[in-house]
């Protein structure tokens, strides 16, 4: 290791791997998180995100590598790693029975709060997280996204300088999700450094300074939001027809307007067509510009946004997993 | 210090959900007055016990087999915490590696305190007397609860091993069964064939009940001694197996709660 003057990144991880029997969960995996960013782990299920958050944060062991949170080695002290973390996974773990205000002052307790402290900071956390109102009702009858917050809070209860959060939104409806997104940017905005796992391309782009796409246990491409998408996937322009029989007409003005080496996708219906293009609005008015002149009936055009499976596409040249991954609508 | 406090949080816990489930408690009450009311009646009128009244006989064997079937409330307990990925939390903590298991074995102490008083109330019912002294009974009862206790360090080590609280319940079951029944709970030790009579005469559960019953002055006089070892110092080879059991499903457990996996 050479010395530096830079401060040690918040959360660092050097050739991480684990098996599960004949199953590898992490392959030699790297991470970088300098203090006070965002880095969001982006992969399909099974990729090993979860594996990976558990190691560093002391719930699993790894059966080679080593990681650093906070400065402190994870695998030699796992107890100092502990009161510097707080953890959301991906089930929101809080207790159904007790109410949100116990859950919280629980914690609170358990990170070694007194009983007045940990009163007090439950009463900040419900009312910053908008449950104050059903703080005092058992969890059992939250909502989906109020478990989450609640799972978050819980998570917030010592303020660690260092968050982890295990798909925080996967499951919730887009209101919730949103709601979500808007506390943990303002958690972000207050300097603590994340480290978050998704499979939604548009969550990491939303959410992370830098994001790391995993693929069967290893880092398959790492960069800012912007470089992946300019680097992995290209936005495609989409057109819906009303006929079929139209289909290739359409098709030429596609070609005409896509990227030099792109192929116009006509779809099995031959009614929705798409083809990726390099600069998606330029493109969209040129295609939409000569269609108009023509009296080609369209239900739909738009510009959709790489989705993960895109980037997935590019980058390993196999589709992933059926997930539920959102379309991101233009 | 902090690993009391932390052992009173999550006991409180337990405490909290003990009162707002109360689907739990119904059942912790009603099987032990369904056990007495069973035999009593059913076997009570075909098992002959030389020189005393079945019924007499048989309440410590219900109140040994009670306190068994209390484990499972902590292993069930741990099992749906696991599921519930609380264990998960409370092992990102920086808490006691101990208090999770420490405070749950001990929040459910209270359970078999109140199946115990039920079960007791239920035996006066039908006949059932503490005929030797209050101190005696008073240490029947606590030896009970402190079986109870090692019972409970077991399931908490088999609940953190099975993968779904289902699986604990059945686990647990197939140890208890024969546990209770191959012993001198239900019926006399002797009067069981060959090596099942060894197996029941150095069975714990054997020397608990047969404890309980000279604790709570349940064998009349002119009884015969047993002949087992176990049997003739009943309460200090129940009290053997409960340092024995603790001893090693205590650490057993505690070691892999903390384990990272």
């Amino acid at each position: 290791m050479t010395p530096s003057n830079e401060p040690p990144p918040a959360i660092r991880a050097r050739g991480l791997r684990k098996t599960y029997g004949e199953v590898v969960a992490l392959d030699g995996l790297d991470l970088d998180v300098p203090d006070g960013t965002v880095l969001a782990l982006l992969g399909p299920n099974g990729a090993g995100k979860t594996t990976a958050v558990s190691i560093l944060t002391t719930l699993l062991s790894a059966d080679g590598g080593e990681g650093t949170v906070a400065g402190v080695d994870v695998l030699a002290e796992p107890g100092r790693v502990r009161e510097r973390i707080g953890l959301s996974g991906q089930f929101a773990a809080v207790d159904e029975v007790l109410t949100g205000r116990e859950n919280l002052q629980m914690i609170g307790r358990l990170y070694g709060m007194t009983r007045r402290a940990a009163r007090r900071r439950a009463t900040e956390l419900l009312e910053r997280f908008s449950l104050t109102e059903a703080g005092d009702r058992p969890v059992k009858g939250y909502s989906g996204g109020m478990r989450r917050r609640l799972d978050l809070a819980g998570a917030l209860v010592a303020e660690p300088p260092v968050l982890f959060l295990d798909e925080p939104t996967t499951g919730l409806d887009p209101r919730s999700r949103n709601e979500l997104w808007g506390v943990i940017r303002e958690l972000v905005a207050d300097g603590t450094t994340l480290l978050l796992t998704t499979q939604y391309l548009e969550e990491a782009d939303q959410l992370a300074d830098d994001i790391v796409v995993i693929d069967k246990g290893r880092a398959i491409a790492r960069g800012t939001a912007d470089d992946l998408k300019a680097s992995l996937g290209r936005s495609r322009v989409e057109v819906v027809l009303a006929d079929s029989a139209e289909a290739d007409a359409v098709a030429a003005v596609l070609a005409a307007h896509g990227a030099a080496d792109a192929e116009v996708d006509i779809g099995p219906e031959r009614r929705r067509l798409s083809v990726q293009v390099d600069d998606g609005v330029a493109a969209l008015s040129g295609v939409l510009g000569e269609l108009r002149a023509t009296d080609i009936e369209l239900r739909d055009v738009g510009l959709r946004r790489p989705t993960l499976d895109d980037v997935f596409l590019t980058l390993t040249g196999s589709a992933t997993e059926p997930t539920d991954t959102p379309e991101v609508a233009a | 210090m902090s690993a009391v406090t932390d052992i009173l949080v999550i006991a409180n816990r337990n405490v909290i959900k003990i009162r707002r489930v109360p689907e739990v408690l119904i059942f912790v009450l009603l099987s032990p007055i369904m056990f007495v009311l069973l035999f009593a009646y059913v076997f009570g009128n075909s098992i002959d016990i030389q020189g005393s009244s079945y019924r007499e006989f048989l309440i410590a064997g219900i109140f040994a087999q009670t306190v068994m079937f209390g484990g499972t409330f902590t292993g069930a307990g741990i099992a749906e915490d696991m599921q519930k990925g609380i264990i998960d939390r409370f092992r990102s903590l920086p808490m006691s590696r101990s208090a999770v298991l420490t405070g749950r074995t001990l929040s459910d102490v209270i359970y078999n305190v109140m199946s115990v008083v039920i079960m007791s109330l239920t035996g006066l019912l039908v006949g059932w007397r503490i005929r030797g002294s209050i101190l005696d009974a008073l240490a029947g009862y606590l030896l009970l609860l402190v079986f109870a206790y090692a019972i409970s360090w077991i399931m908490a080590y088999l609940a953190l091993l099975v993968p779904s609280p289902e699986v604990i319940n059945n686990a647990s079951f197939m140890v208890i069964f024969p546990l209770t029944f191959v012993a001198n709970t239900f019926v006399p030790a002797e009067s069981l064939p060959g090596p099942l009579k060894t197996f029941a005469e150095w069975n714990p559960v054997s020397s608990v009940t047969q404890a309980s019953r000279e604790l709570f002055g349940n064998i009349p006089p002119g009884t015969p001694e047993p002949t087992a070892w176990p049997l003739q110092n009943a309460t200090l080879y129940t009290l053997i197996w409960v340092v024995v059991i603790i001893g090693i499903f205590a650490p057993l457990a505690i070691r892999r709660y903390a384990q990272p996996r």
